[in-house]
């Protein structure tokens, strides 16, 4: 059965890519170019699992990350955060908030795809 | 009941007493504990000086060696009195840092070297075994005389003491110590329960000589002028006095003063603010002189009334016995008692402190024997080691007591102890005034003169009357004569004391001197060197050392297993609120993390405290960054360091100098990290794209040509995007570097417009904008370069295309030339920038969120723009404006080529499709 997925990336290319990658891996990809229309998505219809950039405009990956984390509909929604910022204290915060996996730009394409599988089969935290 | 068990009940009484007021005083509320915190009380204190050495042995000094006995008193008076600006600095340094003890002080200054604390630890406890021996002999010899009242009146039988009987004393004083003094541990949490009751005790001691004294005048001699009479007969003066031996003394006994572990604990330790250091400037030598007033008439009257062949040390306690008043020899007793209980509890709560902060705790450290990365309570160890010290310490005095030294006067045997601690004084000048002493002189001090002073004083004491040592002090090691311990280099001097001083203080400052000389002091000699030595021009934790890191959670184990966890989480808490944090924790930062340090130190000395922070923040987890960053730091430090000692007439300046410097390296250094976080996500970003896509290429063979093309489109586009990113970066370094690129020439700022115009014409037709010039500034000139002019034009020309209007895009370019100033104004009719965004909008990668993917750069264009602009002397500003967004640049024109023209008619216009 395929699974929806949410893209929020505001760089358009990434977006583009990931979109390719996973409507290439068998999902439903929908995307979203900034925080508000993310949690907008998100509220309306909430998707599989969610590709989360950390450097959003308008609200930022965390914010995200708490406000789902906070919410009981969503508290258990497989996320995987993305950053270009590779610092060890933006993973351990994303990890203090709940993420369920952490990949830093640039990735492997394999690594994404495989990750957003792991996590849709329920090993997020293994 | 017989006078001794009379006496025996006395003191437990007495003990008993002062332990409820140590209770109560730390039992107190705030408020009214600020009742012990008094000048009095502090002065009080100071007045441990005088033990039973003072009560008992300056009677003994008096009778034996005439007016010797005032030089005791005359050296901490010149010292209160004169050289009061030495405990003003001390007492400043060591409130700052939270100072231990007398090792702490020293090691902190040296670079916080754990082996010079060590070297003054065992200093001071050798140096303490021959004084605490004094106070255990004069507590037992003072029970013996008042068990032998009746048959031995004058005392004569207790000039050696009872061993058993001074065994129990031994034990009594351990037991008494431990109850008192290691009830936390935390000594700079400073005790007031133990203050009081010194204090107490210095009150029981006065009383009780000045009874003594009264007794002597109007009691035993029918008024003072009989004890005049009386005096100009027993005492005759001296050829020797006021000589060359009372310098010496005085001497001695200024250094003890500042020395002596146990004063160092009472004036700079347990204070609790300078202002009582004023008070007790004049309060304590008038305590002095008001307790020695009275040792010559005691020492007379006992000499007239007293048996021959009296205890001279006991004329104090045999005298009111003799004068069948045993309520002023039991009162005489209680003094003594407080005299030497008094000293006991302080000297062992300094030395314990330093034996547990400065051997203990570093060997435990070292051999991993304290885990601090989990479990170990560390606490609790180092209350046990302090215990251990302390029955070591009474242990050490005990046995000291029972060698041949214990036979001798008191007066004596406490000079040997002076002598051995004023081998400190060297170290602790310097430290205070020398910025040239290092680490390596102070070893080299303190072990010379520690040495000569051990083998020409102190040795001799407990093994003279052994035949191996006395043959070896006849002839000299080896047969090396000038190597006797009493005529060392020839000199045959006949007082051992002097010789011993001149000797050992020679050589200790020699070797301090040529050891500090001979060295360069390391970064953290110099920089501790300099808040010592300045530390009243030198405010605030200059002496921070950065680019630790360590979680809070990790710092709060360490501190909770010194500390306990509730003082650990109460000074966690107060920090985090201090800075406005709403968390338990505060963030964890070099700041904090040197208050922490400084807070450890209170407990575990700044040696060991420094060596725990290490352990948990750890060298391998400072990033490459902070490498830099300490190191940048220390090469300026020491550039600075260099500077001042060349310059001593501009050490002030260059203090205030050296923290602007190292503010404006804080700030830029933050700066500069910011910068490469932000390079370093920029330039991740394309090249996730162009990775992706490559990945995309080269593992999907069967991707239709359509799609593949516009992948390498991308990729392509991403290419130049990174670029584009790296030639930005490249042009900030270098007109941030500030260097010239080419000498300024005078520059048509209309025609590098025209070609900024030119440039972004094939970009606004893409666009669809529209660009509308009007106004004119024929024939001005300003000096500089013509490129990098017409690439702020481009920078802020597409910056409008790119941000501007959708639909019906219209850009207007005006210029005009008068005034002094050429000035062009570029106004878009797009959205306009929020004001949030104004602020920043100059500031480097600070862009525009909405048109971010439009953006082919960093986001460092007007950053760049903006540094071409004022280093060519003008401004670029954005203007406030109705529709858009409205920036102006202002450039200073050259003096003749102004020419005013403001006509705003429309000179050209460029457009295209729309």
């Amino acid at each position: 059965m395929t699974k929806r997925i949410l893209i929020a990336e505001d760089e358009r290319n990434i977006a583009e890519s990931l979109r390719f990658l996973l409507t290439r891996a068998g999902h439903e990809v929908s995307l979203a170019a900034d925080g508000d229309e993310a949690l907008a998505m998100l509220r309306r219809a909430p998707p599989d699992a969610l590709v989360l950039d950390l450097m959003l405009p308008k609200r930022s990956g965390f914010d995200i990350l708490k406000t789902l984390r906070a919410a009981d509909e969503t508290r258990a929604l497989p996320i995987l955060m993305l950053t270009a910022k590779g610092q060890a204290n933006d993973r351990r915060t994303a990890e203090d908030l709940g993420v369920d996996a952490f990949v830093t730009k640039p990735f492997a394409n394999d690594e994404v795809v495989e990750t957003v599988a792991r996590l849709l089969d329920g090993g997020g935290h293994g | 009941m017989s006078l001794r068990d009379l006496a025996l009940a006395t003191a437990l009484g007495f003990a008993l007493l002062l332990f409820l007021v140590a209770f109560l005083a730390d039992r107190m509320p705030g408020e009214r504990q600020r009742w012990f915190a008094s000048p009095l009380v502090y002065t009080l204190s100071i007045s441990v000086y005088c033990t039973s050495w003072t009560f008992y042995g300056a009677v003994g000094s008096a009778t034996r060696d005439g007016l010797e006995y005032l030089t005791i008193y005359l050296g901490p008076t010149l010292v209160f009195i004169g050289f009061w600006s030495i405990l003003r600095k001390i007492l400043r340094i060591s409130r700052r840092d939270s100072i231990t003890s007398i090792a702490d002080f020293i090691s902190s200054r040296y670079g916080k070297s754990d082996t010079v604390a060590a070297i003054v630890t065992v200093l001071a406890l050798v140096a303490a075994a021959p004084y605490i021996a004094l106070q255990i002999k004069a507590i037992a010899t003072s029970f013996q005389v008042l068990g032998a009242a009746g048959e031995d009146p004058g005392g004569s039988a207790s000039m050696v003491p009872d061993t058993a009987v001074a065994l129990w004393i031994t034990v009594g004083l351990a037991l008494f110590t431990i109850l008192f003094g290691t009830r936390s541990v935390d000594i700079n949490e400073r005790n007031f329960g133990v203050v009081a009751a010194i204090a107490i005790e210095a009150l029981v001691k006065l009383v009780a000589l000045v009874a003594v004294g009264l007794l002597a005048v109007y009691g035993v001699a029918d008024g003072p002028g009989d004890v005049f009479a009386r005096m100009a007969e027993s005492v005759q003066p001296r050829p020797e006095d006021f000589g060359l031996r009372w310098v010496g003394l005085i001497l001695l006994s200024g250094a003890a003063i500042l020395c002596l572990p146990r004063q160092f604990q009472v004036t700079f330790v347990e204070n609790q603010s300078e202002r009582h250091l004023l008070t007790a400037a004049w309060l304590f030598p008038l305590y002095l002189l008001v307790l020695s007033l009275f040792i010559l008439p005691i020492a007379v009257m006992g000499q007239a009334t007293l048996p021959p062949g009296s205890n001279p040390d006991m004329t104090v306690l045999t005298m009111p016995i003799a004068a069948g008043r045993t309520d002023i020899a039991l009162l005489a007793f209680l003094g003594g008692f407080s005299s030497a209980t008094s000293m006991v509890i302080v000297s062992c709560i300094a030395l314990s402190t330093m034996i547990s902060n400065h051997i203990v705790m570093p060997l435990a450290l070292r051999s991993s024997a304290v885990r601090l990365e989990g479990g170990g309570d560390v606490q609790r160890f180092l209350l046990r080691a302090r215990r251990a010290a302390i029955c070591f310490i009474l242990l050490c005095g005990f046995l000291y007591m029972r060698t041949g030294a214990g036979g001798a006067g008191l007066a004596s045997i406490g000079l040997i102890a002076f002598a051995g601690a004023a081998q400190v004084l060297p170290a602790l000048l310097g430290a205070l005034y020398w910025e040239g002493a290092n680490r390596r002189g102070a070893v080299a001090g303190l072990i010379a003169g520690g040495a000569v002073w051990a083998y020409t004083l102190f040795l001799p004491t407990i093994l003279g009357g052994l035949d191996a040592w006395d043959a070896l002090a006849a002839a000299g090691p080896e047969g090396l004569a000038w190597l006797r311990p009493d005529a060392l280099f020839g000199m045959q001097a006949g007082d051992p004391l002097m010789h011993a001083l001149f000797w050992s203080l020679l050589l200790n400052t020699l070797a301090f001197v040529l050891g500090s000389l001979t060295r360069l002091p390391t970064p953290i000699e110099r920089l501790q060197a300099a808040l010592f030595v300045r530390v009243f021009s030198d405010r605030g934790g200059a002496g921070t050392v950065r680019g630790r890191a360590a979680s809070a959670d990790q710092l709060f184990d360490l501190a909770q297993r010194i500390m306990g966890p509730d003082r650990a989480y109460a000074i966690f808490r107060r920090y985090a609120a201090s800075r406005g944090e709403a968390t338990e924790f505060p963030s964890v930062d070099d700041a904090f993390v040197a208050h922490l340090e400084r807070r450890l130190a209170a407990s575990v000395g700044a040696a060991s405290a420094r060596a725990m922070i290490l352990s948990v923040t750890g060298s391998e987890t400072i990033s490459l960054d902070e490498l830099v960053r300490i190191a940048d730091e220390t090469a300026r430090l020491m550039e600075y360091s260099a500077e001042i000692t060349r310059k001593s007439d501009e050490v002030e300046r260059a203090a205030v100098q050296l923290r602007a410097a190292n503010e404006r390296l804080r700030s830029l250094d933050r700066q500069k990290d910011e910068f490469l976080s932000q390079v370093s996500h920029e330039l991740r970003t394309p090249m996730t794209s162009i990775r992706s896509f490559t990945e995309i290429l080269v593992g999907t063979p069967d991707l239709d040509a359509r799609e593949r093309e516009r992948f390498i489109d991308i990729i392509h586009a991403e290419s130049i995007r990174l670029t584009g990113l790296l030639d930005e970066i490249l042009d900030m370094a270098v007109i941030e570097r500030g260097e010239p690129e080419r000498p300024p020439e005078p520059v048509d700022p209309a025609a590098a417009l025209d070609q900024a115009i030119d440039a972004c014409l094939g970009l606004s037709r893409t666009a669809g904008v529209r660009i509308e010039r009007s106004g004119a500034a024929r024939a001005a000139r300003i000096m500089g370069n013509r490129s990098r002019l017409t690439q702020v034009f481009i920078n802020i020309l597409s910056n409008a295309i790119k941000y501007g209007a959708r639909e019906n895009a219209v850009i207007r370019v005006t210029e005009r030339a008068g005034e002094g100033s050429y000035v062009a104004t570029i106004t878009d009719n797009g959205p306009g920038i929020p004001p949030e965004e104004a602020r920043t909008i100059f500031d480097k990668f600070s862009r525009g969120r909405a048109g971010e993917t439009v953006a082919q750069g960093a986001g460092l264009g007007l950053a760049i723009s903006h540094a071409i602009v004022e280093r060519l002397g003008g401004t670029l500003r954005l203007e406030p404006s109705d529709t858009g967004a409205r920036f102006e640049i202002r450039l200073p024109l050259v003096a003749d080529g102004s020419v005013l023209n403001d006509v705003q008619s429309p000179k050209r216009s460029h457009s295209s499709s729309s």
